[in-house]
């Protein structure tokens, strides 16, 4: 491995998701979901970004381009300085050995007729890793790395809780010993109990084994916790990133200052500095011209309507994208 | 359900706990069934008592005796002889064709289902072609190109009853592809007959167990409705459906005949049935352990 720490390990650009609406007989095609819409940034190694916004923003399709389990329509992603899928670059088996998800929904993540030992085996058999005699012991250190008991390996997941099913899906993305896991919401499905145990164990995993996670949520409280830059997506493009402090301090993106505004507080007095959105999120197949966001911005003027904004650096890693601001 | 259920549950915690198999009833009496003429299937020789070709023109159509367990047909062959060497040609018929097809149909559903696109359009055309002629027909079309013989009938039944298997084994495919742990697997980076062998196919083994054994029944009937209409083995082969149909010729009087062979075909395919709906229990590793557990 190449560690030179100006390469950043995972460098997406201009990534873009359109899905084709096909309708009728003929299946002509009618319209086209742009789900993802030109996202760009960098994730260094050991690095936590985190990835917000409302639902259907794109959030979570950016987490399936990335790992190859939806084809990015537009767009370059750079894995340790070499481009994926081209010639000359990263070929996809070795990119995925190195890149890994983790799902939202603990339930359907699972195969019911699995038992965990065989589970956390499969990614090890398709790699090829250790040897047969080896790999139940790998299985076995890996569920207690996690914080699962030996004993359980032979259980099949209907036997067990959301957070100890979660924890085998982290386990499984960590059996390949990946760079980069992509972390689809792993803890919106749970209780707040056990939403902390889950994130309390994704940094000491992250600090143990220096893996960095791009952490996809629509709780801003829980990237607030886990993300040390956070990246805030409306309608399939990054309006706002920053490191984290900088960011709940001082949003600059109205979007993003209209997000905060809806955090709940648990200060009574404190009053929304934002009145609670009554709008919906325009249909992702027919995104507004120029600035997405200027339909529900109280900041627009007519420039918003013309040009899509430009993404720039109002300070060193601050990046908005917004006319007015 | 009756010796196993769950309403004895006041007294359950000091009642034997049997092993979860033995548990199961419907399981339990069909296994019992289906155990019982396969063994008679198989040890034919041994169980029958007469010579299957033997006539006894002065005691035909006599009743159950202790010389003819069940009695003689037409012809004054032994009944119970008959019998027993009839359940190996419609076991050995109604095993070859369904395996046959629910291997066909399982591969063409589960292909057609992962891959969609025009893979899938191509193959659920060719599925509708099948499925368009009525069954009857396609199976007499068969058998009178091939000929009479245990393998032709077989056959017949195969291009009938492959499409179901395709039908169904799709339409699981295509919920189960969606799921997270075909898409994990994906990400890992398995390769599609991984994916199809080991992720998605155990989770559509409980249709396609209930489809089979329902299969086996429906080709017991099948091969007895050819031997009826005369498309099955030729007349000395001791064919359930023959003797259902001949004995239709004598039924005013001597309704013996029809009446045995009809209840073996009763009993054989109520036997498949409910060991069908057993297995289904059995397998489903969810339900090893709910509530009863």
């Amino acid at each position: 491995m190449t560690a030179d720490p100006q390469i950043p390990l995972l460098s997406v650009r201009d990534l873009k998701v359109h899905f084709p609406i096909h309708r009728g007989v003929l299946q002509r095609q009618v319209g086209t979901v742009r789900a993802v819409d030109g996202v760009s940034f960098d994730l260094g190694r050991n690095e936590t970004l985190g990835l917000v916004g409302e639902s259907g923003c794109g959030k979570s399709t950016t987490g399936l381009a990335l790992t190859g389990l939806v084809p990015p329509t537009e767009g370059t992603v750079m894995f340790d300085g070499k481009r994926v899928g081209s010639e000359s670059g990263v070929d996809l088996q070795t990119y995925r050995r190195r890149m890994q998800i983790v799902f939202q929904d603990p339930y359907s993540s699972l195969n019911p007729r699995q038992r965990v030992s065989d589970i956390l085996r499969v990614p090890l058999d398709i790699h090829g890793i250790g040897t047969r005699a080896e790999r139940p012991q790998m299985v076995l250190d890996m569920m207690e790395r996690v914080g699962l008991r030996p004993d359980q390996a032979r259980n099949y997941p209907h036997q067990f809780s959301g957070g100890q099913r979660q924890r085998i899906g982290i386990a499984r993305a960590l059996m390949l010993n990946p760079d980069v896991i992509v972390c689809d919401e792993p803890v919106s499905a749970l209780d707040v109990s056990v939403q902390a145990q889950i994130l309390n164990l994704l940094r000491d995993l992250q600090a143990e084994l220096g893996v960095a996670f791009l952490f996809i949520s629509h709780d801003l409280g829980v990237v607030e916790h886990i993300a040390r830059k956070v990246a805030v997506m409306y309608l399939g493009k990054i309006v706002e990133m920053a490191d984290r402090r900088t960011l709940f301090a001082n949003p600059v993106h109205p979007y993003t200052e209209r997000l905060l505004g809806s955090m709940p507080s648990l200060d009574p007095r404190k009053r929304h500095s934002f009145e609670v959105a009554s709008d919906d999120i325009p249909s992702a197949t027919s995104i507004p011209s120029g600035c997405a966001f200027r339909t529900r911005c109280p900041l627009a003027t007519a420039v918003c309507a013309k040009e899509v904004p430009p993404a720039t650096e109002r300070a060193p890693g601050h990046v908005v994208a917004c006319h007015n601001r | 359900m009756t010796a196993t259920s769950p309403q004895a549950a006041p007294r359950g915690a000091r009642r034997l706990r049997l092993p979860k198999p033995l548990r199961n009833a419907s399981l339990l009496i069909g296994a019992a069934i289906t155990l019982t003429i396969i063994g008679l299937a198989i040890f034919a020789p041994l169980v029958a008592t007469h010579d299957l070709a033997q006539m006894d023109m002065p005691n035909r159509f006599s009743g159950p005796s202790l010389e003819h367990l069940l009695g003689t047909d037409n012809f004054g062959r032994d009944i119970w002889s008959r019998l027993v060497y009839g359940a190996r040609i419609s076991l050995s018929i109604a095993l070859i064709a369904v395996v046959a097809s629910a291997i066909i149909g399982t591969l063409v559903g589960l292909i057609s289902g992962y891959f969609g696109g025009w893979i899938d359009l191509v193959l659920m055309r060719i599925t509708d072609v099948f499925l368009g002629f009525p069954p009857l027909v396609l199976v007499l079309a068969v058998v009178a190109v091939m000929g009479p013989g245990l393998m032709n009938v077989a056959l017949s039944l195969v291009v009938v009853s492959w499409t179901e298997y395709a039908r169904v084994v799709r339409s699981t495919t295509l919920t189960l592809r969606e799921q997270n742990y075909v898409q994990a697997a994906r990400a890992l980076g398995a390769s599609w007959p991984r994916i199809l062998f080991r992720e998605i196919l155990p989770n559509s083994l409980g249709p396609i167990i209930v489809l089979a054994s329902l299969g086996l029944g429906t080709a017991i009937i099948w091969e007895s409705a050819l031997s009826f209409l005369g498309f099955g083995l030729p007349p000395p082969a001791p064919t359930w459906g023959w003797s259902l149909s001949y004995g239709t010729r004598f039924i005013r009087d001597e309704p013996w005949m029809s009446i045995i062979s009809g209840a073996a075909i009763m009993v054989t395919v109520l036997g498949f049935n409910l060991l069908g709906d057993g297995l289904r229990d059995l397998l489903d590793p969810r339900q090893q352990t709910r509530g009863k557990g």
